[in-house]
């Protein structure tokens, strides 16, 4: 009926380079793939004696939390600095009513600074995308989570998981369990799965905890753990926040634990070879049992290890993408 | 001043006239449609081949922003806006800084619509005193300067017991009450409708069962009370159902439609585009279906624009942060073109929901061109197409999805009680 703009290809260049991590929705096979194959070189580096790359000398990165986080951005600031950029880490307050206007000016200020990339995290769901879209469209923009929408490279850091344990995505049976509704580690998750071509995703989770029709997304819904995890070869736990408890969707931890927390019990429905992996940080006997997580099923800290890799690798594809998006606007005279 | 505007296409679903023909205006006043009065000396003759002439435009809600909000819009700039849209008489929504809940500033608003003499503003007054859904606002006085009806807008009153004796009251001195129903509990952080979309961008999402539950709510209190009830801008299917078994009771309630909601759905916030941040939401396909054939069958009444004018830092912030509404003044007529071009309904049936349809909601004389009534008149050419541009619209608020959207059919001229107060240069 209407023309609109297509939304939908914000993060990529005319001929499909990434210049803005935001999404995986959207991203084809073939770039998620090169991806992941980038990050695996950025492994056998990292266990060389002399850790550094020059991709990104020169390069100042900007980490924007919004949110709080330890372990996303350590990761981050270890991956630029391995990339020789120049690092300045902000953790920013989003308590000020006026959120949209502190986020404009604050980026502008540092885009006037000359910074070429900024990771950011922020508790609003579309950030990132309202940041590269409307903001600084010319410093590359990577999301490190925004609201419930989105963590691309925490899945990207899974699929490259995945794909170290497994061998590939095509033959997998992939499950997901827990607090679905609020997370963005799950959605960006499903994509990535569905991208890479694995057949089965399945969700497992109360009706509580579901986002509605959430099997739009090309996934398989199950409410109870024995029939979820029947042959399931990856098995994904989901953090719970302890605040679901207050907000009347969950009972109490004691319960939630009993129906979906991981036990060794429940994880014998999936498959004998299944690997077992949580984005972190866990909750002990809330959604995961510690024999599991500490198990030798469990390939929890191989996916902070590859975390650092697959950052890498957005990093510098996304700064190449983006300098040379900038160079074709400087020849066409913008 | 005497106005000819001749060989147009006359459409008044009042009088069911739908011809080329004439139409003469003396003093202010429709004075013959086809035949020339006596003594008749145009001081203007306006060629309208090609065009329609047809009354006035009614919109039964915009926000005009003025007092307290006048980044946003003026009741001078707005009323522009209607002007330039072919809209005569406007219903203007109560939730302006403060509140229209006293005769003050009823009056205020209706003094600086009358300096502007751009179009007439009908004040809805607020239901309860600053519309907290506690104490009743001083009804009978807000009628009695100028209050068109009485609403509590998108702040639900919560408690059932507070609201009846708001009918109540109002019933004694029959008042009409507008609903625009939200339950607060599950509309609560909401910022779009709960559905792919909104799981698929991790946005809050308002359930339609936030509508509906306060629209059941109402008709029941409606019906208890037997005040005179419009529910403005509905947004679900189910609540058309709803307002359609309602009135098959014999209940006299009355609904409107906002024009985004009859041609947009809940996939275009695909993308975080704040401009489409609009509440009541853009709902499911389904929802809009159900819209669409409420109008056809005539359980809708109308269709207004929701026009919410926004300053332009208001949109400049992930989607839930944003302030929801579209500036619509100057796109409803054309937009609404489009159901007409999309053959859901005829032209007449369009213009009869823009005009008449508006005019029984408010019980008010307007949206005729029956000889004697005052000439509010808007002629527009059905094939002139035009892009929307934010330097050119007349609303302080540019925030429309439909900027650099090319739309058909463009407001030519607009008389306000015979004097032209918009005109078109092309």
């Amino acid at each position: 009926m209407f023309n609109f703009p297509d939304p939908t290809q914000a993060q990529l260049t005319e001929d499909g380079q990434l210049k803005h991590f935001l999404d995986i929705e959207g991203l084809p096979e073939s770039l998620l793939l090169e991806l992941l194959d980038t990050a695996d070189s950025f492994v056998d580096m990292s266990e060389q004696q002399v850790k550094k790359v020059p991709l990104l000398r020169g390069k100042t990165v900007a980490n924007l939390f919004f949110e709080n986080s330890t372990r996303t951005l350590s990761t981050f600031e270890l991956a630029a600095k391995r990339l020789s950029a120049d690092v300045l880490n902000l953790n920013i307050s989003t308590s000020s009513t006026k959120k949209g206007e502190t986020l404009k000016d604050t980026l502008m200020t540092l885009e006037a600074m000359h910074s070429d990339m900024f990771v950011v995290r922020h508790s609003d769901s579309g950030a990132a995308h309202f940041i590269a879209s409307q903001v600084t469209p010319n410093v590359a923009i990577i999301n490190a989570g925004d609201g419930r929408h989105a963590h691309p490279t925490q899945a990207m850091l899974d699929m490259m998981t995945i794909r170290r344990h497994k061998g590939g995505f095509k033959h997998l049976k992939v499950a997901i369990v827990g607090d679905i509704l609020h997370s963005r580690v799950a959605r960006s998750q499903i994509h990535a799965l569905r991208i890479l071509g694995v057949p089965e995703i399945r969700l497992i989770a109360p009706r509580t905890l579901l986002p509605r029709n959430v099997e739009m997304l090309g996934v398989k819904v199950f409410t109870d753990m024995a029939q979820g995890l029947r042959d399931a070869d990856v098995v994904i736990m989901l953090r719970l926040q302890k605040e679901r408890m207050t907000s009347a969707l969950l009972p109490s931890e004691s319960e939630f634990f009993k129906l979906y927390g991981l036990s060794e019990e429940k994880l014998a429905f999936a498959h004998p070879e299944a690997i077992v992996m949580h984005p972190g940080p866990i909750n002990r006997g809330v959604e995961i049992a510690s024999s599991v997580a500490d198990g030798p099923k469990s390939v929890i800290l191989n996916q902070v290890t590859n975390g650092i890799a697959v950052r890498m690798a957005v990093m510098s594809m996304a700064m190449s993408g983006q300098v040379a998006e900038r160079a074709k606007k400087l020849e066409a005279g913008e | 001043m005497q106005i000819k505007i001749a060989g147009g296409r006359i459409i008044d679903p009042a009088q069911k006239i739908d011809r080329i023909d004439d139409l003469y205006i003396v003093k202010g006043r429709i004075a013959a449609v086809g035949e020339e009065p006596d003594g008749f000396i145009a001081d203007e003759e306006y060629d309208a081949e090609g065009q329609i002439v047809c009354p006035g435009l009614i919109d039964l809600f915009a926000h005009l922003r003025e007092p307290g909000l006048t980044q946003k819009g003026t009741i001078g700039s707005e009323t522009a806006a209607a002007a330039a849209g072919g809209i005569t008489t406007l219903v203007a929504s109560p939730n302006t800084k403060p509140v229209v809940d006293s005769t003050a500033v009823a009056e205020l608003v209706q003094d600086r619509a009358s300096d502007a003499g751009m179009a007439r503003v009908l004040p809805l007054g607020a239901l309860t005193q600053s519309m907290q859904g506690e104490q009743l606002a001083p009804l009978h006085a807000l009628a009695s300067s100028g209050c068109i009806g009485f609403t509590n807008g998108r702040h639900p009153i919560d408690s059932s017991r507070v609201m009846l004796r708001a009918l109540e009251y109002a019933a004694t001195h029959d008042l009409l009450v507008v609903f625009q129903a939200e339950d607060r509990a599950l509309a609560a952080e909401g910022c779009m409708h709960e559905g792919t979309t909104a799981t698929r961008l991790g946005l809050n999402g308002i359930p339609a069962a936030a509508e509906t539950i306060e629209v059941s709510r109402c008709l029941i209190l409606i019906e208890e009370t037997g005040v005179r009830a419009h529910f403005g801008q509905l947004s679900c299917a189910q609540s058309v159902l709803l307002i359609q078994s309602a009135r098959e009771r014999g209940l006299n309630v009355t609904a409107d439609v906002a024009i985004h909601n009859l041609l947009l759905t809940d996939e275009e916030v695909n993308g975080f585009n704040s401009l489409f941040h609009v509440i009541p939401p853009l709902r499911s396909q389904l929802d809009r279906a159900g819209l669409r054939q409420g109008l056809v069958t005539d359980t809708l009444d109308a269709i207004c624009s929701d026009h919410q004018p926004q300053d332009a830092i208001s949109k400049e912030a992930p989607f839930a942060a944003t302030e929801p509404g579209i500036s619509g003044l100057e796109t409803l007529l054309p937009l609404s073109l489009m159901l007409v071009e999309q053959q859901l309904i005829a032209l007449p049936q369009l213009i009869e929901k823009l005009t008449t349809g508006p005019a029984k909601v408010l019980g008010i004389e307007a949206g005729s061109l029956e000889v004697g009534a005052d000439a509010d008149v808007c002629v527009f050419d059905p094939e002139a197409t035009w892009t929307v541009n934010s330097e050119t619209l007349k609303s302080r608020g540019k925030n429309t999805p439909f900027i650099n959207t090319e739309l058909k059919g463009r407001v030519t001229l607009t008389l306000l009680n015979g004097q032209p107060v918009h005109r078109l240069k092309y």
